[in-house]
């Protein structure tokens, strides 16, 4: 029974300790605790949430960058497609015309073969002409070096004239 | 160390008992231990080792003060002193012939016994730490926590987000000074109590029954609307059942702190009562070979009394703290969740 009964000295004690206690703690202790804590809570927060901030920031910056960059790229991708399909279509035109012109050099070459060619047989014909008429005029002389051979040709050549 | 010292203290003090018993008669366990968990005039650390406290009445009105010495002759026996005696831990009127006398009216005791002692050199305790920590706080703006401060900080916000955001809601900031205090109040003379000498003034009824009263004030003071309306008139409950409610509820109301009074006072008290009994089997059975059984039990239960130390202080918190919550609860009273009886 006597543990169980609360003597007043230590309830008066307790009380008025109790109070200026729950009073000097509450406000030289918990209330600059509290605010501290609750102070470095919200500026945790706020770093922390500034970071994922900068973080989209950077992702979006990110983002912008690939896509600068894959539109570079396709720029020059084309750039270069053009700049060969330029470069075909020259080697293909000069080809051409190389083709061209060397068909019409041949062409020309030909021709001008084909010239020499009849100049030349001209001229070699010519040449027998004059070489037959020679020649020839050689062979009269030595064979009218005789009269009797004169005379015969004189024949030959009235009977032909008298047969037509 | 601390384990050594208690060890020590409690022989020491035990084997003061003890020659008074071969001096007196038979070792009675139950004085001894009625002894140490009960207040006192007289802090005895050691043998010889005695603090003698002042004494303070209040005798019809007129204060009183002188040192509890005086009710000790050079024999340490205990005498009366103008007027007044001390008998089991109790001062009363003495008669001329120095036995207790029969008109004991009026007669208020203040006096700084152990346990006002204890109360106070703990609270010294407390503000010396917490101002402490402050001035840490203060100094160290919005850095890391150092040293004692980092012991407290995760604690402190333990019982904020924990025991005050969890039970309380929204309103919690207001309850956290109380709450707070109340907490470490609690646990600085749980862990006094243990040490060697220690007062046991958690596990006194006078000191719980004062914090559980401020508990009920604070609950009582802070119900609002709904919390009231709960009370008187019971929502779903039919207008006829009312004189039942109301008394039942009004009871309600005071069982909560009386089950805060008592769960501190019973669970701190027989933590003591367990370790000095174990003790007290060396000297029943007058044996020395019962010691280390005795002490390797009373080392077991020492640990087991720290983590009580901290629970109960938990408990304390955690209770007053839904105590508080349900008196600020708004409550919808269509998915009221107060009383879970869903008939409403």
């Amino acid at each position: 029974m006597e543990l169980v009964t609360p003597g007043i000295g230590l309830i008066f004690w307790q009380t008025v300790t109790f109070i200026i206690v729950l009073f000097l703690l509450s406000k030289f202790a918990w209330k600059p605790i509290m605010n501290a804590l609750n102070e470095r809570e919200t500026s945790i927060e706020n770093a922390l949430s500034a970071a994922e901030k900068a973080k989209l920031e950077m992702q979006g910056l990110k983002a912008e960058n690939e896509k600068l960059l894959a539109e570079a790229r396709m720029e020059r991708d084309k750039i270069l497609k053009e700049a060969s399909d330029a470069g075909n279509a020259l080697v293909e035109t000069a080809r051409q015309k190389a083709n061209e012109e060397g068909a019409r050099m041949i062409a020309q070459a030909r021709e001008s073969i084909e010239n020499e060619k009849r100049a030349a047989i001209t001229e070699v014909k010519n040449m027998a002409a004059v070489l037959s008429v020679d020649i020839a005029e050689r062979i009269l002389r030595k064979e009218l070096s005789n009269p009797q051979a004169q005379q015969e040709l004189a024949k030959d050549y009235i009977n032909e004239v008298t047969l037509n | 160390m601390k384990k050594l010292f208690i060890l020590l203290f409690s022989f020491l003090t035990i084997s003061a008992q003890v020659e008074a018993a071969a001096e007196g008669g038979e070792f009675k366990p139950g004085d001894m231990i009625t002894h140490h968990i009960a207040d006192d005039y007289t802090w005895h650390f050691a043998d010889g080792v005695t603090l003698y406290l002042p004494v303070i009445l209040i005798d019809n009105g007129t204060p009183k003060v002188f040192s509890s010495s005086n009710f000790y002759d050079e024999n340490h026996a205990v005498v009366p002193y103008e007027g007044y005696m001390m008998s089991h831990g109790h001062i009363y009127r003495a008669d001329a012939s120095g036995q207790q006398a029969a008109d004991q009216s009026s007669l208020l005791d203040f006096s700084i016994t152990k346990n006002v002692a204890s109360l106070f050199i703990s609270v010294a305790l407390l503000l010396v730490v917490f101002f402490v920590i402050a001035g840490s706080y203060a100094k160290g703006k919005g850095r890391a926590p150092k040293g004692i401060q980092s012991f407290f900080e995760p604690i402190i916000i333990f019982i904020r987000d924990e025991i005050a955001k969890a039970n309380i809601g929204p309103k919690y900031e207001r309850y956290m000074p109380y709450l707070l205090t109340i907490f470490f109040f609690i646990w600085f003379n749980n862990l006094l109590g243990l040490m060697p000498g220690g007062a046991n003034l958690t596990g006194n009824i006078a000191v719980t029954l004062v914090l559980a009263t401020m508990t009920l004030l604070i609950t009582v003071f802070s119900g609002n609307k709904s919390y009231w309306s709960h009370i008187f008139a019971t929502p779903g409950v039919p207008t006829w059942l009312a004189p039942i409610m109301i008394p039942v509820e009004l009871i309600g109301i005071l069982t909560k702190p009386f089950s805060l009074m008592v769960r501190l006072f019973a669970n701190i008290t027989a933590g003591h009562i367990i370790i000095l009994s174990l003790f007290s089997l060396i000297f029943i059975f007058e044996s020395i070979f019962v010691a280390p059984l005795s002490v390797a039990f009373a080392i077991f239960m020492f640990f087991l009394e720290l983590f009580v130390a901290l629970l109960q202080a938990y408990i304390f918190t955690l209770l007053s703290a839904m105590y508080f919550g349900g008196a600020v609860e708004e409550h919808d009273h269509v998915g009221d969740h107060g009383h879970g009886d869903g008939a409403h």
